[in-house]
């Protein structure tokens, strides 16, 4: 009865809310979320090791006569798996954050719901129970962005949030309306069965990328996805970015490849250029960014991106029967996604602790932090190495895999894919080596040169059950970057469930090698190379020993004889961007850059203006948001009515729909 | 394959010779590149071991650090070194199958040099001078767009080899690959890459100290004493790296395949190499340097050359 017993966990999870509103109560709260997560972490990784045959349940709760059905697959499994890792880690870290919380009761009541309500979605067996662990999942996380509501900002951000999360949910009943239509019941193991015409399979799909991109954040629903994420606090900004975009990809791929078999090769073309296009644009504004939280949130865009180039590979693949090809593209996509809640939850959280000890995100009062903070900065440190796709950390195998997978794009049959995939691999590698300038200039601004800011300057740290998550999440990304092979196992019972191939066809001869066998004799070795280069560092070390003076003196700063004591004469987080802002983002944002600078021999200040926008949002948002606010305005008059009007609007609605009933058979 | 242990130390000892082969040969060939560029401008050369006489000198000299360094200032050096020095060391060079080739295929090195780069580019940032963020975000700049080139670069080799193994498009090279347009299109994209990554005219000049024109030297500006020797020790290699690639991958002539002997790999290398380093000492030398926004149209033909010849490798 594993099922029953996780679901109960969950249950409890999404329930012990109450316990927040008694005070006494309230330090209850992280430690019980912390045992649950590390409860169904472990309980995962054991189900899928066992490889255990899927489960199914059903409760007579919800709609009479149909119940809620839960399950639990490999698929299932390994999403709750993720989602376990970061819940514990996070609530590691929430135990010494959320007492210095000015109202925890904004935030304790939904920190475990939001847990809770992620994990019942991929548990979820029907389109009822599914849209409802949904939609308590955007709702709870819509609050806890709310939390801090009074700064600049916030409101508008929950305000976007809510209406792209409406928008996506909206998507979603779409998809599962067509789906229950043709097959006639709400369960997923209906759907399977249902005989779909191109036409209404496609539009499934589509709505389902739209309801589930939405949350991932594909480009352009990804609006909402830079204002909430880094508006809500550090510790949920992590779950956020570093989960629930997962859940939404779990979404997409339950309803993609579980439900529709991803048996069209169009739509995996579809998915791979949206997911080229999300990455590229997603890195670049990660790039212009000066606020921390917002750089790690497009960043977060970027990685979904690069994930949706991987399942829309693996869905080409499929439809054209290269299952060892498919079972790889999806493997990257699946280690990426998993590599991305470590990192990206890890990055969040070093945020935070930089937010909690100067004040700010602005990377322009930032810097030095190094000094003060030397913990936060060296995991931050591991954190950007691993997202930059560096050697020997977990972000380059999931490249290098999906790098591999793409290389066996040439044996496609169709001609859209010969043009497609260079220009995919041009977008991946573009995407890669602009995350790499991205982390740098995160890095740098904020920990290294000096500090910019008295805060900055003051800032100090300790050691506390922060630091702790930190440690963790760093040490798993060096760990699955030399030894990936054993989340690779873990990823296999996922990624049989939907390309039918087994472990044998793409898997990992030994402890020592990553070799994908689809992708012929290559090879790569990240615990060789990582004692290659501690080898190769001790060599380096003995030989300064024996030929080096090893003198070394404190001196002022050379700089070329000119050295200028004032810290705003370095570089900033703008000024660092600026040739990549000129180079290649110029005609994306419409940058425009005004120099004001007064004449020869008058002493006046120069002015520089930057003039920069967001076009997606300008050309697409902006034009309909009137629209959408007079529909609210009028629509608004429909309320406040007297009771009889509300019965006549429901009895005229009943109407409505019988003979649209009728007319329909 | 036989796994006894008189093989495996006979293979290690291959390889730490390799490493250390690549090590002592690196400076001579930035030594051999001023020589020869030397030559061109009808100037008296230094010695080929000047590189080496210099490293020696930094070493010997006592190390400046400023009072606004990190730590990660202090380790970038070596970091830097190693990380290039391995990479250095995993490229064929006499031979075609290097004991340690299958820890790493062309894109991990690719990444190895990435990692390189990475710390190489933060302690630009590290001091907080002006200079240092200015070489630190030009190069960041630059690496973007000289590395999705490469990766294309790469993708076209191993579309026509079936394999980013490092051996694999060697022996393919060597044997049935020969003369493709693709390949034409791919290496001169990846020899425009090469310049950039090396910090050579006409991207950037490896000899100036004139503020508008650094990217390479502003970064290690405030680098004294045995850290710039570490970092011109890794900038030596990087130029090794490349043109042993160069070599490798399109010009894999000459090297010993499996089973072959190798003194004969080893005058096809040393040549491969003098060759290399007079053809880069002619283009500086007839070249000037671009300014560092002509940089992207530099870097864009060559993402446009590599995308040429990944469409007519066969994609």
């Amino acid at each position: 009865m594993h099922l029953f017993a996780i679901l109960f966990l969950v249950f409890l999870l999404a329930t012990i809310s109450v316990a927040a509103l008694v005070p006494k109560w309230q330090r209850a709260i992280a430690p019980f979320s912390l045992a649950t997560s590390a409860t169904v972490f472990f309980w995962m990784i054991a189900f899928l090791i066992k490889d255990a045959a899927p489960q199914e349940i059903s409760f007579p709760l919800g709609i009479p006569s149909i119940g809620m059905h839960f399950g639990l697959d490999g698929l299932s499994a390994f999403f709750l798996m993720i989602l376990g890792l970061s819940g514990t880690v996070v609530s590691i870290y929430a135990l010494s954050y959320f007492p210095h919380e000015k109202e925890p009761g904004r935030i304790l009541p939904f920190f475990p719901a939001f847990i809770g309500a992620m994990m019942l979605v991929p548990l979820a067996r029907d389109a009822f129970t599914f849209l409802l662990a949904w939609e308590a999942m955007s709702i709870l996380s819509w609050a806890l962005v709310m939390a801090h509501h009074k700064e600049h900002g916030t409101q508008h951000a929950g305000y976007v949030y809510l209406l792209m999360a409406s928008f996506g949910t909206f998507c979603l009943i779409g998809a599962f309306a067509l789906l229950t239509a043709a097959s006639g019941g709400l369960s997923f193991s209906a759907m399977q069965g249902a005989k779909l015409s191109f036409g209404t399979a496609s539009a499934v799909l589509v709505l389902a990328l739209a309801g589930a991109g939405s949350k991932a954040g594909i480009v352009p629903l990804h609006v909402w996805l830079p204002l909430a994420h880094p508006a809500a606090p550090s510790p949920v900004s992590a779950l956020m970015s570093g989960v629930m975009t997962k859940v939404a990809i779990y979404g997409f791929l339950r309803i993609a490849f579980g439900l529709l078999g991803a048996s069209i090769w169009q739509w995996g073309a579809l998915v791979l250029v949206i997911g080229a296009i999300t990455a590229v644009l997603g890195v670049l504004q990660a790039m212009l960014q000066n606020d921390l939280k917002k750089l790690l949130a497009y960043s977060t865009v970027e990685n979904v991106g690069l994930i949706f180039v991987g399942i829309g590979l693996s869905m080409t693949f499929h439809a054209s029967g290269m299952e060892m090809a498919a079972t790889l593209a999806m493997t990257a996509a699946l280690l990426h996604a998993f590599n991305h809640s470590l990192f990206k939850s890890l990055l969040f959280l070093g945020a935070g602790r930089v937010l909690a000890a100067t004040g700010t995100r602005d990377l322009d009062k930032l810097g030095g932090l190094m000094r003060g903070m030397p913990l936060t900065a060296w995991t931050f440190l591991i954190g950007a190495m691993a997202i930059s796709a560096l050697p020997p950390l977990n972000g380059f195998v999931s490249e290098w895999l999906l790098l591999q997978s793409l290389l066996m794009g040439p044996a496609l049959p169709q001609a859209l894919m010969k043009i497609l995939l260079p220009i995919t691999i041009v977008s991946v590698a573009l995407a890669a080596a602009l995350a790499a300038a991205t982390f740098i200039k995160a890095f740098g601004i904020t920990f290294l040169g000096r500090a910019r800011s008295p805060e900055a300057a003051a800032a100090k740290e300790f050691k506390s059950p922060e630091t702790t998550a930190m440690f963790l999440l760093a040490g798993l990304c060096i760990l699955i970057g030399i030894i990936p092979q054993a989340v690779l196992s873990l990823i296999s019972p996922a990624v049989s469930h939907m390309t039918g191939a087994t472990i044998q066809h793409f898997a990992v001869s030994n402890l020592l090698f990553l070799v994908p066998k689809a992708a012929g004799s290559v090879s790569y070795s990240g615990i060789i190379l990582l004692l290659l280069l501690g080898l190769g560092g001790v060599a380096a070390f003995a030989l300064l020993r024996i030929l080096a003076s090893n003198k070394t003196r404190i001196s002022p700063i050379w700089d070329c004889g000119t050295p200028d004591n004032d810290t705003l004469a370095q570089y900033t987080a703008g000024s660092f961007a600026q040739p990549i802002r000129r180079g290649i983002a110029a005609p994306l944002f419409d940058v425009r850059e005004m120099v004001d600078m007064p004449p020869p021999s008058d002493m006046g200040t120069a002015h520089f203006h930057l003039h920069m926008q967001d076009l997606i949002w300008n050309r697409m948002y902006a034009p309909i948001s009137p629209f959408i606010l007079g529909l609210a305005d009028r629509l608004n008059k429909m309320q406040h009515r007297p009771t009889r009007h509300y019965l006549m609007f429901m009895f005229t609605t009943l109407i409505i729909l019988l003979a649209g009933i009728v007319l329909w058979k | 394959m036989e796994i006894s242990i008189l093989s495996i130390t006979l293979k290690t000892l291959l390889q730490v010779l390799q490493a250390f082969l690549v090590l002592a040969v690196a400076p001579l060939l930035t030594g051999w590149v001023r020589m020869v560029k030397a030559r061109m401008l009808g100037r008296t050369a230094p010695s080929l071991f000047q590189p080496w006489r210099d490293i020696f000198r930094l070493l010997r000299k006592e190390t400046i650090v400023a009072p606004s360094a990190s730590r990660l200032f202090t380790m970038a050096p070596t970091i830097i070194f190693v990380t290039t020095w391995i990479a250095a060391s995993l490229v064929p060079t006499v031979m075609v199958k290097l004991p340690l080739a299958p820890v790493a295929d062309i894109i991990a090195l690719i990444g190895l040099l990435g990692l390189s780069r990475f710390f190489l580019v933060l302690a630009g940032l590290d001091i907080g001078t002006s200079f240092g963020g200015l070489g630190a975000s030009r190069e960041a700049f630059i690496s973007s767009l000289a590395e999705p080139a490469m990766m294309l670069v790469i993708f076209a080799l191993a579309t026509l080899a079936g394999s980013t193994d490092l051996p694999t498009i060697a022996t393919y090279m060597a044997g049935s690959g020969g003369m493709r347009l693709s390949l034409l299109f791919a290496f001169i994209a990846f020899l425009m890459v090469a310049v950039a990554e090396n910090a050579r005219i006409p991207v950037d000049n490896p000899t100036t100290h004139l503020e508008l024109t650094m990217v390479h030297e502003a970064m290690i500006l405030e680098y004294s004493g045995h850290h710039l020797a570490l970092i011109e020790l890794a900038a030596a290699l990087k130029l090794l790296l490349y043109i042993g690639l160069a070599a490798c991958l399109f010009l894999p002539w000459g090297m010993a395949l499996p089973g072959q002997a190798f003194p004969y790999g080893f005058a096809a290398w040393g040549a491969k190499l003098l060759l290399g380093g007079a053809a880069l000492a002619a283009l500086e030398t007839g070249r000037a340097k671009m300014r560092v926004f002509r940089v992207p149209e530099f870097l864009g033909g060559a993402l446009l050359l590599a995308f040429i010849g990944l469409l007519l490798a066969g994609v």
